[in-house]
């Protein structure tokens, strides 16, 4: 299997203290792998670096091989990695089938003046970008709530609302982080199952941010530890459970 | 029709344009500007000079009044719109007093002093017929992807960016869209005051149009109208109070907003599909009240 992100010396410095501080990983693709740590080890921050959301301070960030560093946020989502968010951000006083519709803007080449005129192209590529919005939405188990105020889903539903706006760009990359903050036992295991099935369904590989041990280490194929903005370790679930340094990091260190 | 009235018409139908433009920026786009009147007057000086100095149809003058306005705001867009929002908002104000002030010292348009002896070629007709295209072209823009994007960049900026929507760009859509319906109004207003002076394009006016703005409805198409409409009257129905009238305009204003804080039409849109649903609603809930009742009735 060959990897569709690496992430190389990564670094970034806020004023004196290294928030993330050369990190090396990679991400295989088609895989589901897990970033964890205690909180503040920067792996939101990591985030922000692959998605352009902060400029890296030194080291680099590569997808399928093309160097994507320091790229507009905006760009990011068109090279084929999308993301969530800690504290959701919805498009709150949208309705939930026109959060998943937004999103779907790149599926569209109509231009200002097919809008303005409502000219057929814009006829027929709305007609498309609907049924895509839908099609998601149903995948998803949203359909039947489509017409909602997305400020007014339960937290759940908010986050799966989420994670369809992110897939309604085509990414072959998913950025997901801590999907299952705030979730019951129950929803969590709904939550992992689902991202099992949107895996295989949408033939792309994930990159999650969580901090349920559980669900890491059930999901994930592989797994990078993160400590203080440094890299701890990196492998399978279960070299990850027996590494002393890990335990060390998340239970505290003997002496 | 009395010519008072028809004035008056004339008058909300020039605002409304204007006010529509404004709708577009801030009630769709998230972005206050204090500056619009400038927009204006760059519409109503280029549309002025195409028809008096040049003796071009009306129609090129306000193709020309939109163009210019629309150019002055890419270029103050390239400047500020990658200030934050307040900031943006205080560069406009400074912008639009900017545009007053050099008109006010630059002679070889009538300076302070105003510009007499501009066509009336302002009419009722083509007024409505301008009125009508504004709202179709914006009723279209904001259902389409392009102005979709635009509410995104309202609703949550950094997740509009990684969903791939060039913030940037689109605030740029909005308030060059936004500065050429400023600029046709201007052109109109001109031609029917058949007199420009840099003084009716103050702050006052800029302000103006965001209250009316505010007061209908952000992010309503149906309540910038109503806004237009109801707060171009007002003042006119006022005249009763004499000198109170500003202040009774400010308290009905006032007023108005606390009993309805997201304007007067917040967040709905009035079109036959948003009538038709509300009366179902209606139907819906009084069947449900004689529902209840019947039951109540049987359970005694």
């Amino acid at each position: 299997m060959s990897d569709i992100l690496q992430v190389r010396g990564l670094t970034k410095r806020f004023g004196g203290l290294a928030a993330v501080n050369e990190v090396d990983f990679n991400v295989r693709e088609g895989g589901i792998s897990g970033l964890i740590g205690p909180n503040g080890a920067g792996k939101t921050t990591i985030f922000n670096l692959i998605t352009g959301v902060y400029k890296v301070t030194s080291g680099s960030v590569s997808f399928e091989g093309k160097d994507i560093t320091d790229t507009e946020p905006y760009r990011i989502a068109d090279i084929g990695i999308t993301r969530t968010f800690q504290n959701i951000r919805l498009f709150k006083n949208l309705t939930v089938f026109d959060n998943v519709l937004t999103a779907c803007h790149a599926s569209a080449s109509y231009n200002l003046a097919d809008s303005l005129l409502r000219l057929p192209r814009f006829r027929r590529e709305e007609k498309t970008l609907k049924e895509k919005a839908l099609e998601l939405l149903s995948i998803l188990g949203l359909a039947d709530r489509k017409d909602a105020i997305a400020n007014g889903l339960p937290y759940g539903l908010q986050r799966r609302l989420e994670i369809t706006r992110a897939l309604a760009l085509d990414p072959r990359l998913l950025l997901l982080d801590e999907p299952a903050a705030g979730m019951n036992p129950d929803e969590t295991e709904q939550l992992m199952r689902l991202i099992g099935d949107i895996r295989n369904r949408f033939k792309l590989s994930v990159l999650v941010i969580e901090h349920h041990m559980d669900l890491v280490m059930g999901l994930c194929e592989h797994i990078v530890v993160l400590n203080f903005g440094q890299k701890l370790a990196d492998g399978t679930p279960d070299a990850i459970r027996g590494d002393k340094r890990v335990v060390e990091a998340y239970l505290g260190g003997g002496e | 029709m009395s010519s008072y009235l028809e004035g008056i018409i004339m008058l909300s139908g020039i605002n409304l344009i204007a006010v529509l433009g404004l709708s577009l920026l801030t009630g769709f786009a998230g972005l206050f500007s204090f500056g619009h009147a400038g927009f204006m007057a760059i519409g109503a000086y280029s549309a002025a000079i195409c028809t008096t100095i040049f003796k071009l149809p009306f129609f090129v003058g306000i193709a020309a009044a939109a163009a210019a306005a629309a150019g002055a705001s890419w270029l103050i867009g390239r400047a500020t719109l990658r200030l934050k929002g307040d900031y943006f908002c205080i560069a406009t104000l400074g912008f639009g007093e900017a545009i007053r002030l050099i008109l006010d010292n630059f002679q070889g348009l009538g300076g302070a002093r105003g510009w007499p002896g501009i066509p009336p070629h302002t009419t009722l007709v083509n007024i409505l017929i301008l009125d009508v295209i504004g709202v179709v072209l914006l009723a279209n823009l904001v259902r389409s992807r392009h102005g979709r994007n635009m509410i995104a960049v309202r609703e949550e900026e950094l997740a509009a960016q990684v969903a791939g929507i060039n913030t940037f760009k689109y605030k740029m859509l909005a308030l060059v869209v936004s500065a050429a319906y400023a600029g046709v109004a201007g052109a109109l207003l001109g031609h029917y005051m058949t007199f420009i002076q840099p003084k009716m394009f103050s702050m006052v006016k800029s302000t103006e149009l965001t209250i009316i703005v505010i007061f209908g409805g952000l992010g309503s198409i149906s309540g910038s109208v109503l806004g237009a409409v109801v707060l171009t009257f007002l003042p006119e129905l006022l005249r009763a109070v004499d000198k109170w009238r500003l202040v009774v305009y400010g308290l009905a204003v006032i007023g108005i907003m606390i009993g309805r804080p997201r304007g007067l039409m917040g967040g709905f849109e009035l079109t036959p599909k948003s009538v038709r649903a509300h009366f179902a609603r209606l139907r819906e809930a009084k069947a449900a009240r004689a529902d209840q009742a019947a039951e109540e009735k049987g359970g005694l």
